[in-house]
């Protein structure tokens, strides 16, 4: 189904990156870029799923240019979406603090962040254009922390050497996201956008090689519909979920990705998984999500465990020589301000070896005693307050009395539907944004850097890539009673009756815990071969298990939560084999990605830039079993493939 | 009418029809009626200094304003803006109280009061209380209509009207507990407002808080004490 | 430890509901109260019955999905806490808790505890944003803003949009919530511009909404899970009266159907 101009019997990929030099390609493809008359534009429909940064910026400033927008999202109102939780801040360029910030460093840092598996061209523009994000926000009213003077304030996160995260107090993410939703309900007052709020996308429709529209569902009245447009994006988040436990809202899911996927768009580098090394630990079965604890605190958090295994003293009782500070100790250059990647291995070690505290002895201390005498008591619960109370509602600790317990969590997902520089997959016409595509943070995404992606991708590159296409290829008008259509909705209709029919006798978060088991410990932090082989024996029998076996009550025909899980696991199912399939054929260590069998003598990631150098873009075959592999050869011009050490 | 008269009346009915508009007029017809509450009370008082003075005053009050007004017309100017004030203020009541039951047709099962004060849940019950208290009060001090043995009630001879109307122990019970409710309707009414009329802030809110308790239990004890007073015999 | 609940079940807006009574037994204290309807739902379905609907996604405290009655109070008894992040450490053995859905008639139930609350979406429709066009912004240090306005206009902003306010508000008034959204933007130079249609027009979405009207009770304060300040709410009246009548002469809202 993809179109073979676009991926050719070598497989290969093209990426449509603009020529010259890498400063100039986004002036010279914006120059190159065919314009739609603004007296057509609302003639063009445009539906955008996902109304998070990504889709709700996209949707938005695509509405303002006059196009017909319909936007869709599963959530009760586009100010949900999941982007609401980050807490952390976004990166800029702005070098306001003169520290020798710029926007070569930050295309530099990303590359070099990213383990160099992403795209030079797409990074450089993403640097390039945050500096007119930040602009964008400030001028939408998004409350940035500021100085006495009125200026904007900044701070170094995720370990980078500059200052250039900006930042909303610790809920970033929901500032940035009520100023997308604001820009996003002004346009829907103004009636360029339709929004379809609790209405799930539950396939995509292709017509003549070209995505012409989607299959939906209304959650409060089941009703099944279909949706005709002349271009379709999706901007529906990250599949962290696939792990069951993650920090991921609930209800984050693949389902969108995935059926287009299905329907022929390749899906790059899904192996690619973030573990953040600072939430809290689980503490029992019954565990429906984790919490992040904001990276910051390691600006001030000493990481450590007891030197001697099966050491259950209390912290305050253990002598400063019986401790192990692991992080200070193996990089001493970043201490524990390392890399999260780095971070998070580091922690699964030192308990694998049977030095993990609290409860199960998953977990490791994050101590602010230290931090706590040399600036008091006062300055950190200035610095941290509303985290040492979250820290106290979920575990009922004290934090300034006792260390924080922390353990590494599924965090954010770098892979994702493959597309070109035009943010255009291998389906002509569908575009995706935000953590739904795979584009910009190769093996390991930095800290503050995915709020930058989504709204770059929404408010300037979508906006932009889009018309282009539409401009383009001239379409020719069809409805709903196209035949591609029916077809796409009576197969929906069909796999909602197949998941209620099943009638078996577990319930569908069960079998999404036992998938998550699965993922955790055979694909998780540290993946080998053997565990990975023995991952695509069991999900298999899983998927069967659960089609057999599931317990969907209630009927289609009403606000039914169980059945919109079911769909999602059973995505969830599928998906969970390409990730696996994925790591086993990259047998070196990039990023996030981590084979034990290719480390250094001292632990470290060992890359083999000879062998994957390469966007890994897998293609459904029909058979979740046996993807077919393309790849997408990546140069590095600009950014010297070197080890990436935080020594 | 000119144009710009034709944009003033229509800009006063668009602000009635908001439901902020309405809660000013309250707040404002509310601030005329404490402050003829605590100008009546002073007056009232007067009762202690004696019958002439009283008498006196209530004959001032008549010819207030002389020369410039005539006999009675300061009072009757009176008497039409306090009339304005309640139809206004209670029409808005009566209003707005309406929007709010139907924007909660259903109840809850259980509901839990964890700021809110019996003062403020019990604002429109106290209103009617008291707008009963006004219609009778009126009859019987004023008119003379109710709560005196024939003859008992001479125009003018206001300090006798007074006394031999509170000597009537049910009807100084009537009057006292309707103090009662005026108490609870001030102390939550003048502090509120305030904050209708967004004349607050944090140190501001303290400070209406404040002048509201001194208002209600000045009110209060003043009014009462003229019935306690006749009751116990101190005025005869 | 083992609770009763009573839950308000409704299986859809059309049909009637009723208070249905579930035993919760050996709950763990360190479980969120979410976590303990998880619990209570996995038993649901294991005996054939339909589970108890109730919204929620991040379960961080932030999305503001989540939300119902707890004995009467929003959010249940922790103050500054959404029902996410309250944990059964809050409560003791024994305990008989009822469950109700926010009561309101702008805010209709769809299911059990499930209401909608799209009428919020409205009101920021209605002027809840600032004018700023795609790419039309001025570098962003261009416009200082006092760290005073910018800290209050901030404490306004951190609003999630649950509803608490409206459930709590004798008077089911969405005041809180729409004053606070007012002074986030009035308050920064970004929005003074708009500032007299945006408090008339969301007044006047408000309005349409069928929210009751705001008696200073000071409950959604109490109730708030973030404890937005009620004196935004005077602080809207204000501004409404002082530019009110001046502003009553500019173009309608636009329709927001
Ligand atoms: C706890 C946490 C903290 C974070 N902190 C930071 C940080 O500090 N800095 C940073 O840069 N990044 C951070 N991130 C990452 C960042 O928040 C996300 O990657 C980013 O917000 C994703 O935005 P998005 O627009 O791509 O998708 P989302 O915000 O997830 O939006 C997805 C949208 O798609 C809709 N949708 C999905 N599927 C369907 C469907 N089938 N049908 C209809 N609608 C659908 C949803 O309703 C939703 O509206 C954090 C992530 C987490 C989990
Ligand atoms: C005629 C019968 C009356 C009725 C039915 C009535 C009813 C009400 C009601 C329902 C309110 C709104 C509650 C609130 O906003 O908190 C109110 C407020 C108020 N009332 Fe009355 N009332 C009456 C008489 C009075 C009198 C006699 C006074 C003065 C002594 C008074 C002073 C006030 C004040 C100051 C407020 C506050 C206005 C505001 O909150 O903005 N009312 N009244
Ligand atoms: C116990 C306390 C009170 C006493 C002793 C008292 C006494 C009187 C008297 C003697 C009169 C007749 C005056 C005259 O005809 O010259 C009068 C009139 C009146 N009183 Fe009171 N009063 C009291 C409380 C109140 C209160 C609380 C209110 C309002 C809430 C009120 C409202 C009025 C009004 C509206 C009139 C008619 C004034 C006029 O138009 O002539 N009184 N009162
Ligand atoms: S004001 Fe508070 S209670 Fe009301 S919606 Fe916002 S956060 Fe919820
Ligand atoms: S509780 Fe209701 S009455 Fe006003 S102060 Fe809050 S909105
Ligand atoms: S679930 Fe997001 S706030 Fe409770």
């Amino acid at each position: 189904m993809t179109d073979p101009a676009r991926t050719g019997a070598s497989g290969r990929l093209d990426a449509r990156i603009p020529a010259g030099p890498i400063a100039q390609k986004w002036e010279r493809r914006r120059f190159e870029m065919k314009l739609v008359n603004p007296s057509n534009r609302r003639r063009y429909t445009i539906i955008v799923v996902g109304t998070g940064l990504a889709g709700g910026a996209g949707a938005a400033s695509l509405g303002e240019l006059g196009y017909n927008v319909k936007c869709f999202s599963y959530h009760d109102s586009p100010r949900r979406a999941h982007s609401i939780a980050a807490q952390g801040g976004i990166n800029a360029a702005k070098n306001y603090r003169n520290d020798g910030d710029s926007v070569w460093r930050l295309f530099y840092d990303t590359v070099k962040g990213g383990d160099f598996r992403a795209r030079e061209a797409n990074v450089y523009r993403l640097a390039e254009l945050s500096v007119n994000i930040i602009d964008q926000c400030v001028a939408q009213g998004v409350p940035f922390a500021r100085e006495y003077g009125g200026l904007l304030d900044t701070r170094s996160f995720g370990g980078a050497q500059v200052s250039r995260t900006f930042y909303a107090r610790g809920q970033t993410g929901q500032q940035l996201l009520l100023g997308a939703y604001q820009a996003l309900q002004r346009q829907i007052a103004a009636g360029t956008v339709t929004m379809y709020p609790r209405t799930e996308m539950l396939d995509l429709v292709v017509v003549d090689g070209r995505a012409r529209g989607i299959i939906t569902r209304d959650l409060v009245t089941g009703a099944i519909e279909a949706h005709v447009g002349d271009a379709v994006v999706l901007a529906t988040g990250g599949y962290g979920n696939v792990y069951y436990l993650s920090t991921n809202a609930k209800a984050s899911n693949a389902t969108a990705i995935w059926r287009a996927h299905r329907r022929g768009a390749l899906f790059a580098n899904p192996c690619y998984t973030q573990i953040h090394p600072t939430c809290i630990p689980v503490t029992g079965e019954y565990q429906s999500k984790l919490t992040l604890m904001s990276e910051s605190l390691r600006n001030d958090g000493r990481v450590w465990v007891p030197k001697k295994a099966g050491d259950t003293r209390p912290p305050a009782q253990i002598p400063p020589e019986e401790r192990d500070y692991y992080l200070e100790r193996k990089y001493p250059s970043f201490g524990n301000l390392a890399p999260r990647d780095i971070a998070s291995r580091a922690a699964k070690e030192v308990c694998d070896q049977g030095r993990g505290v609290g409860p199960g002895g998953r977990g490791v201390y994050l101590d602010f005693s230290d931090a706590i005498q040399r600036l008091g008591e006062a300055t950190i619960r200035e610095r941290y307050g509303n985290l040492f109370e979250m820290y106290e509602r979920i575990t009922g600790e004290n934090a300034y009395r006792a260390p924080m317990r922390i353990y590494p969590a599924v965090h954010y997902t770098m892979g994702g539907l493959w597309v070109d520089y035009q943010l255009m997959s291998t389906i002509p016409g569908l575009f995706v944004g935000g953590e739904a595509n795979f584009s910009d943070h190769g093996a390991n995404r930095l800290g503050a850097s995915a709020l930058m992606q989504g709204l770059a991708d929404g408010y300037f590159i979508l906006p932009a890539t889009v018309p282009d296409y539409l401009a383009q290829h001239p379409l020719d008008a069809l409805d709903a009673s196209h035949p591609a259509f029916a077809a796409a909705r009576r197969e929906v209709e069909d796999g909602v009756r197949r998941l209620l029919g099943v009638r078996g006798g577990r319930s569908v978060d069960a079998f999404h815990r036992d998938l998550g088991r699965i993922m955790w410990e055979l694909c998780g932090m540290a993946r080998n071969d053997a565990g990975l082989r023995k991952a695509l024996g069991e999900i298999p029998a899983l998927r069967e298990d659960f089609w057999r076996n599931v317990r969907v009550l209630e009927s289609g025909e009403e606000l039914n939560q169980s059945l919109e899980k079911a769909g999602r696991v059973a995505d969830f199912l599928e998906l969970a084999e390409l990730i696996v399939i994925d790591a086993l054929h990259r047998t070196e260590s990039c990023g996030g990605h981590f084979r034990e069998e290719s480390q250094t003598p001292d632990g470290e990631a060992l890359r083999d830039d000879a062998n994957f150098c390469y966007v890994a873009a897998w293609e459904y075959t029909g058979t979740p079993a046996q993807p077919r592999l393309h790849k997408e050869p990546l140069v590095f011009e600009n950014v010297p493939l070197a080890t990436r050490s935080y020594k | 009418m000119n144009g710009t008269a034709v944009v003033r009346a229509s800009a006063l009915l668009a602000f009635w029809d908001t439901t902020v508009g309405k809660k000013v007029v309250m707040a404002v017809t509310g601030f005329v009626l404490v402050g003829f509450v605590i100008a009546h009370m002073a007056g009232n008082l007067k009762v202690f200094a004696g019958e002439e003075k009283y008498n006196a005053y209530a004959a001032w009050l008549r010819e207030a304003g002389s020369p410039a007004f005539g006999h009675e017309q300061l009072l009757w100017l009176a008497r039409i803006v306090l009339l304005a004030a309640v139809v206004l203020h209670l029409v808005a009541a009566w209003q707005l109280t309406r929007r709010s039951w139907a924007a909660r047709p259903i109840a809850y099962a259980r509901k839990a009061a964890l700021r809110t004060t019996y003062a403020a849940r019990t604002m429109r019950w106290g209103g009617v209380i008291l707008l009963l208290f006004v219609i009778y009060h009126l009859l019987h001090f004023t008119f003379g209509a109710v709560g005196y043995a024939p003859g008992q009630f001479k125009p003018l001879s206001v300090y006798r009207n007074v006394v031999y109307g509170f000597s009537v122990w049910y009807v100084s019970a009537f009057y006292i507990v309707a103090m009662g409710a005026l108490g609870l309707h001030l102390y939550h009414g003048v502090w509120s407002m305030f904050q209708t009329l967004g004349l607050t802030g944090a140190s501001a809110e303290r400070l209406w808080r404040r002048v509201a308790i001194v208002v209600a239990v000045g009110v209060v004890a003043g009014n009462v004490s003229m019935p306690i007073a006749v009751l116990a015999g101190w005025l005869r | 430890m083992n609770l009763t609940l009573r839950v308000w079940r409704q299986k859809s807006p059309r049909d009637a509901g009723r208070f249905v009574t579930y035993e919760a037994t050996n709950i763990n204290a360190h479980m969120s109260f979410l976590e303990m309807l998880d619990v209570v739902n996995e038993g649901l379905i294991a005996r054939g019955e339909a589970p108890i609907a109730f919204e929620h996604d991040c379960r961080e405290g932030i999305c503001g999905s989540c939300g119902f009655m707890i004995n009467g109070v929003a959010h249940g008894p922790r103050r500054g806490t959404t029902v996410c992040q309250l944990h059964m450490r809050m409560f003791r053995d024994g305990d008989v808790l009822t469950l109700e859905p926010w009561r309101a008639a702008a805010f209709p139930v769809l299911k059990d505890l499930i209401v909608d609350r799209s009428a919020l979406d409205r009101l920021i429709q209605a002027g809840g944003y600032i004018t700023a066009p795609t790419g039309s912004a001025p570098e962003a240090n261009s416009i200082p803003v006092p760290k005073p306005d910018a800290d209050l206009a901030f404490d306004a902003a951190t609003c999630i949009g649950c509803g608490a306010c409206v459930a709590a508000c004798p008077n089911a008034s969405a005041m809180l919530f729409l004053s606070a959204k007012a002074a986030h933007l009035n308050l920064l130079p970004q929005g003074r511009p708009e500032r007299p249609d945006r408090v008339r027009r969301m007044l006047a979405a408000h309005d349409r909404e069928g929210f009751g009207n705001c008696t200073n009770h000071r409950e959604c304060e109490a109730a708030c899970p973030k404890e937005i300040s009620f004196l935004f709410i005077p602080r809207l009246n204000r501004d409404w009266v002082a530019t009110g009548l001046r502003a009553r002469r500019a173009a309608p809202a636009p329709s927001v159907a």
